[in-house]
């Protein structure tokens, strides 16, 4: 079974995020950038595919050129190729991030599309949606078991207070949610090997923006934390701030 | 608590390729998840923390520089680095692979028979098979050429006679390259622990090294069979000092690690903690000079090693070289532990911080491998011709 895996590069989620000069994006100085945790997931589970039954894991990534440090992570994991849509602009909207994905995907042959089920950097969670929808294939999200059967594969999904099995017909696109699969650490060997799989760069064909960012902004910052008092004495006066005061109670 | 950063303060990554940095960041985060959490409970029961073995293998750490039989074939600058990470953790991690790697593995596979390299290289490899090397005797430590194990020959193999001691995974080791005296001078064997006449008994109540395993050998007329000799060792204790350029090469990374844990934990704490009027400790003249001594030492520890890194990777790296980049690094390792360890106070002596596990760690790490003084006299020979040794 071939599959095609979505890979976003997004800020370590322990960086202390700064908002640019600008105001518009996020200030990438001194930010570590990593693979988005969500995908790391739907990486492993591809490999677990693949070494169960074979086929062929392909990378697709629509980000700066650094992030083929990020696709050689995911080579170096198992998968077998990449291929990085070029792109430089901050903070691309969701259906034109889509658009240039679905762009790419239709030069490659998958049974199976996985993805995290969101990017933890702008927690959107939207861009699998829209390109399963231009790709004309069934979308299963937040699922945390699948099993394979001929031609088709049953999702589980926790949802409310049940899980649910969902039923698709392949080609199907799954977002993947935690507790599905524990990524694997990459093995010297498996860098070693990623040396050599190809990865294929080219400009992203992303469409016109349907989105645009006007201004972003820091929380404001955390109040100073108050001291009520010292051992049981302070009880009361403790009970009284959360219910009062911070209404918690 | 913070994730730990290493330190770079001029462009040492942009020396570095692609996958070095790999390397690097996958070791690092191995190290972050399954040694940082476990090392100090180790470290104060005296254990080694044994899954380590079968994890270090499954990451391609053991025989992460050998050629064929399953290794990693990765440079000598990749396995620097592997080291560098792992001695960030701790000490005794970094001791056990650089002992399978360097003193076990490397000989095996430089000076053993084909059957000895068909039947342990691929067991060391896969974490099968755990192995030490037996150097150092109780009276013969920065003098190995003293040593008074004997190996005599008889009509279908040979009989070893003597005691070997401070080996570092003695008495968890399934193989043994073990150092001894025969008629035609020094020549290595590779012992099975198992044999009769065989035992590893351990050197508890350390105060350094202490998640790694240190081991008296003590051969009684232990009988092993002819093949047991490694073929190639006929060039004596060169075959000995050979194996420990491996090693000592591996250490001068793990040092930098060591540092750089060290300097990160250090430089936390005092931005973080205040005395007098509310100031950060880091805002004292004399705490900002420690810093910027252990941050310039950092850096040319880092730089020097690389380029002996380099050379070595194009066999242009000499015995002298090593030399050089162990002694500086270890005496470095040690100076930065103790500065840190100062500049956390009372918070400084417990176990909830790692400065004192690196200082006391490197009481040992500047010690075996060459002690800090035969490293001067290796490189005083080296400069001037004229041996100092004696
Ligand atoms: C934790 C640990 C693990 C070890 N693991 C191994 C192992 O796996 N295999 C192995 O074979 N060995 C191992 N060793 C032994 C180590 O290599 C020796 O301890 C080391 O070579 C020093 O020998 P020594 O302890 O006998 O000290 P000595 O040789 O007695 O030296 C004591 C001091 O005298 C100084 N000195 C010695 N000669 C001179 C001289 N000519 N001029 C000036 N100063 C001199 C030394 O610098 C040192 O400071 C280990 C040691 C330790 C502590």
């Amino acid at each position: 079974m071939n599959i095609l895996v979505l890979l976003k590069r997004v800020p370590d989620t322990a960086a202390k995020i700064k908002v640019a000069a600008d105001g518009m994006a996020i200030d990438p100085a001194g930010v570590e950038f990593v693979i988005n945790p969500y995908d790391e997931i739907a990486i492993e589970q591809a490999i677990q595919l693949k070494e169960a039954g074979g086929g062929k894991i392909t990378v697709l990534c629509l980000g700066p050129k650094a992030a083929t440090k990020d696709i050689r992570t995911a080579l170096a994991m198992g998968a077998d190729e990449g291929i990085l849509l070029v792109d430089d602009t901050a903070g691309r909207d969701a259906v034109a991030t889509a658009d240039a994905l679905a762009a790419a995907a239709g030069d490659v042959e998958f049974d199976l599309v996985l993805a995290g089920w969101k990017s933890v950097d702008t927690d959107d969670g939207s861009v699998t949606h829209f390109l399963a929808a231009k790709l004309g294939i069934p979308c299963v999200t937040l699922i945390t078991k699948l099993e394979l059967g001929d031609g088709q594969v049953a999702a589980h999904r926790e949802v409310e207070g049940v899980t649910e099995v969902v039923e698709v017909k392949l080609p199907a696109m799954l977002t993947v949610q935690k507790g599905l699969v524990e990524p694997r650490y990459t093995s010297l060997k498996g860098i070693m090997m990623a040396k050599r799989k190809k990865i294929d760069e080219r400009a992203a064909e992303a469409g016109e923006p349907k989105i645009r960012i006007r201004t972003m902004t820091p929380p404001p910052p955390r109040p100073e934390g108050r001291i009520v008092g010292e051992g049981a004495d302070a009880v009361p006066a403790l009970m009284q701030a959360l219910s009062d005061e911070q209404k918690l109670l | 608590m913070k994730k730990f950063q290493g330190a770079d303060f001029c462009g040492f990554d942009t020396l570095l390729s692609e996958e070095e940095v790999m390397v690097r960041d996958s070791i690092r985060e191995w190290v972050d998840a399954e040694v940082i959490p476990v090392v100090d409970k180790h470290f104060q029961e005296d254990t080694f923390h044994m899954p380590w073995k079968d994890q270090l293998a499954e990451i391609g750490v053991l025989g992460a520089g050998l050629t064929g039989h399953g290794g990693g074939g990765m440079s000598s600058v990749c396995t620097g680095l592997i080291y560098q990470e792992l001695e960030r953790g701790d000490s005794g991690i970094r001791s056990f692979a650089s002992v399978i790697n360097g003193l076990v593995i490397y000989p095996i596979n430089e000076y053993g028979s084909e059957e000895q390299k068909e039947k342990w290289l691929p067991r060391l490899v896969n974490g099968e098979a755990i192995g030490c090397y037996g150097l150092t005797e109780p009276d013969f430590g920065s003098n190995p050429g003293g040593m008074l194990t004997r190996a005599e020959k008889t009509a279908d193999g040979w009989v070893l006679n003597g005691t070997k001691r401070w080996i570092t995974n003695g008495s968890i080791s399934d193989i043994a390259v073990v150092f001894a005296k025969t008629k035609e001078g020094i020549r290595a064997f590779l012992v099975e622990t198992d044999r009769e006449g065989f035992t590893a008994p351990l050197i508890k109540e350390k105060w350094s090294l202490r998640a790694s395993v240190t081991s008296e050998i003590i051969m009684e007329d232990c009988v092993v069979p002819e093949g047991s000799l490694m073929p190639g060792s006929d060039l004596g204790l060169k075959t000995a000092l050979s194996c420990l350029n491996q090693a000592r090469y591996g250490i001068a990374w793990g040092a930098i690690g060591s540092m750089m844990a060290c300097y990160d934990e250090g430089l936390n704490y005092v931005m973080a903690r205040t005395q007098f009027k509310g100031k950060p400790l880091a805002g004292h003249q004399l705490v900002q000079k420690k810093l910027s001594n252990i941050l310039t030492e950092i850096t040319k520890a880092q730089f020097m090693t690389l380029q002996v890194g380099r050379l070595k990777d194009q066999g242009l790296a000499n015995y002298a070289h090593i030399s050089m980049i162990k002694r500086n690094n270890c005496y470095w390792a040690l100076r930065i532990a103790r500065m840190v360890r100062d500049m956390l106070g009372a918070s400084g002596i417990t176990h909830e911080y790692q400065a004192g596990r690196h200082m006391l760690n490197f009481e040992s790490v500047k010690t075996y491998e060459g002690a800090h003084d035969i490293h001067h006299l290796i490189l005083g020979d080296y400069i001037t011709g004229i041996p100092a040794y004696e």
